[in-house]
């Protein structure tokens, strides 16, 4: 598979010069998923502008809502399901602050000692198991949705799936917006947009280019209130692979801070963190990635790094 | 090389010796109370007087605080140490032929209103208005709606105002707060403001929220069965019924200030299980060790048997708890004690300290740590 994804769009967009440079072809018709605006969702004149070519919405957010108003028995559980996994997000957010404060504290205390090193990968060690906890609970969570409700099997998800191939047959390209993440990524799954979307090239930004990776991880290191620890809300689409995609830093990082940089980067290999900011762009093509324009690669070490793929 | 020490500016006035037209430029030529660092010198210019007063409610320092005339000019002055950051509301006292008449202050344009009137304050060293505070041409704005409840606790028809968020939705589903006083928050602390931003920002979810107001609220705040029946009898299964809300302890929040805070508390108490957040503000949590005198007078008679009973008893009232206090204010000794009892109780607490005293808009800029806090918003689930 091949794509782009996209930092945000908001202050400095840059979906018609990825449009060209990417695609090479000034014609043609675009799926478009702007299920992370829920209501929202039909919103969607300005990236219809921005694109210029026949865009076709998908209407996932709409088909959901449609969905579960006649398939009770489905919203039912979906919505019984959603309630669990924010049990299990807020008691996996304790475990994970909990741990990094004692992981910050043992980083003063040992600073300049010869424990530091080995305490270091402990602390980070028991971080990353309880990230792999989490992801493989959700990924079990999913797993007994999926025969609970016989998702694959269900006709009333079956129409839709159905008329969603058939409009993707006839387009070029796929175009996800950013928005809601969690609701994004609900859809995309309900209506088993992984396989749907495999044959077609990828344009996707900020929650978009989150949701089609191979793990959503959520991140905010100044937020109003908490620690500001990222966490794992689910595994992705996992149409793209080998990075974990971080836009808009310049709100949600401290680049400036070569320890938050480095624990980041560290947590999650071998995935490589890329910051996508305001109008950056990458491309990958199966597991190889170039460089659009901008974008950085956060290293283990605590620097970043700009030329970190082959542009 | 030594530290360079900037001389006050009213230093340097005294220094010159200066005459009335000294003091007129003086005046012109600076903005009042005139902040230099730590050191806060108020002035008032005014002829023909007994004395002028400095009126302020610092717990710790005297209410009332003379200020000095500049000899042969009719202008007055007092420096106080005030530490950066904080906030203080204050009126001046004229005295003229035996006679004290309480004034803002002419010289300062920045006020505050509450309900018995306004203050002037002072902004002291780092202190500025928080920009989340006022109003934002970007932001939807959310609407009030009057509605009515019939109470047969109080048996008489109260009256709330009904904040619902912009582009509210049948089909979701909102946590709902209750405000003690929350005509007063709307006015004074711009809670509506408040909300519409901290809303727009993502940094709380979209929220409805019961604004009431009540006529004898020393009585009926002071832990009164008829008010926890009202709100949680009354109130919540009235908007429950209507409006599309989070029917579960973590949907559901008391919010208040003052006496308000207590209201708050002690409705939890009685009502155990059904609220799951608090937001206390200045809360007059008066209690006594011995005995059950108090020296705040007898409306707080109720509060200090009910924080006395709950004292001997702290139960987990909610599952996540915002406390903030003024440290210029008195209730700072009460609200300190109870922290750690509420901790040990095992609430999840938040509680924070402010240098400001016991008003609105102290109450105001701790919305946006205590609203985040009880209530994250999606600002972690959202990448535009």
């Amino acid at each position: 598979m091949r794509g782009a994804l996209l930092g945000p769009q908001r202050s400095r967009n840059c979906i018609s010069e990825v449009f060209q440079s990417f695609l090479h072809r000034k014609t043609g018709r675009a799926a478009v998923i702007t299920a992370g605006w829920q209501e929202r969702e039909s919103q969607d004149g300005e990236i219809r502008a921005q694109i210029g070519w026949n865009c076709v919405n998908l209407h996932l957010y709409r088909r959901t809502e449609l969905l579960f108003s006649t398939d009770e028995e489905l919203g039912s559980a979906h919505r019984a399901r959603q309630d669990q996994l924010r049990l299990m997000q807020e008691f996996y957010r304790f475990r994970l602050e909990r741990t990094f404060e004692a992981a910050l504290d043992i980083e003063r205390k040992t600073e300049g000692s010869v424990m530091h090193d080995e305490e270091r990968q402990i602390s980070m060690e028991q971080i990353r198991r309880l990230d792999a906890d989490h992801l493989a609970r959700c990924k079990e969570s999913w797993r007994a949705f999926e025969v609970e409700v016989q998702l694959a099997e269900r006709p009333s998800v079956g129409r839709h799936r159905e008329e969603i191939q058939a409009i993707l047959s006839d387009c070029d390209v796929v175009v996800i917006a950013g928005g809601h993440v969690a609701a994004l990524l609900n859809r995309l799954r309900l209506f088993g947009m992984g396989t749907l979307l495999q044959p077609l090239p990828l344009i996707a930004w900020s929650a978009g280019a989150m949701a089609t990776g191979g793990q959503v991880v959520l991140f905010h290191e100044t937020p109003p209130e908490g620690v500001g620890v990222s966490e794992i809300l689910d595994q992705g689409l996992g149409l793209h692979q080998g990075i974990v995609p971080l836009p808009d830093p310049r709100m949600r990082l401290k680049l400036e801070d070569p320890l938050r940089v480095g624990w980041l980067a560290r947590r999650y290999e071998p995935l490589r963190c890329v910051a996508l900011d305001h109008g950056e762009w990458i491309r990958f093509d199966d597991d190889s990635w170039s460089i659009g324009h901008g974008s950085v690669e956060l290293l283990p070490d605590g620097r970043i790094l700009r030329s970190w793929a082959q542009s | 090389m030594g530290a360079i020490v900037k001389v006050l500016a009213i230093t340097q006035l005294l220094a010159s010796q200066p005459n009335a037209a000294a003091v007129a430029a003086f005046v012109q030529s600076h903005d009042f109370p005139i902040v230099e660092g730590p050191k806060v010198t108020f002035c008032y210019a005014g002829a023909n007087l007994d004395g002028v007063n400095l009126k302020s409610w610092i717990y710790g320092l005297p209410n009332s605080q003379p200020l000095v005339q500049v000899p042969n000019t009719p202008l007055w002055y007092r420096t106080l140490d005030i530490p950066p950051l904080s906030r203080v509301e204050y009126k001046f006292e004229i005295v003229r032929d035996g006679h004290g008449h309480w004034i803002e202050d002419p010289l300062n344009p920045n006020r505050a209103t509450d309900p018995f009137g306004a203050n002037s304050v002072v902004h002291a060293e780092g202190y500025v208005v928080p920009e989340w505070t006022q109003a934002d041409p970007e932001v939807r704005s959310g609407t009030l709606e009057p509605w009515t409840i019939p109470s047969e606790a109080f048996g008489e028809v109260r009256r709330l105002l009904v904040y619902k968020p912009a582009r509210f939705r049948k089909t979701r589903r909102y946590p709902c707060l209750f405000v003690h006083d929350g005509y007063d928050y709307v006015r004074y602390a711009n809670l509506k403001t408040v909300l519409d931003n901290l809303i727009h920002r993502l940094e709380i979810p979209s929220v409805v929220v019961a604004l009431s107001t009540s006529p004898n609220r020393l009585k009926e705040y002071a832990d009164d069965a008829r008010h926890a029946r009202f709100v949680t009898e009354e109130v919540f299964p009235e908007l429950e019924s209507k409006l599309p809300l989070i029917k579960k302890p973590a949907g559901r929040c008391l919010m208040g200030a003052s006496f308000g805070a207590v209201a708050a508390l002690s409705t939890a108490v009685r009502y155990p299980g059904f609220y799951g957040r608090l937001l206390l503000q200045s809360g007059s949590f008066a209690f006594s060790d011995i005995g059950w005198q108090n020296k705040r007078g007898p409306v707080f008679d109720p509060v200090i048997k009910f924080m006395n009973r709950f004292r001997s008893n702290p139960t987990p009232v909610a599952e996540r708890m915002f406390l903030s206090c003024g440290m210029h204010e008195s209730l700072i000794y009460e609200n300190r004690s109870i922290v750690p009892m509420l901790q040990a109780a095992g609430i999840e607490l938040k509680y924070v300290e402010a240098r400001d005293g016991h008003n609105w808009e102290n109450w105001r800029d701790r919305l946006r740590e205590g609203l985040s806090w009880l209530f994250p918003g999606p600002l972690r689930m959202v990448y535009e």
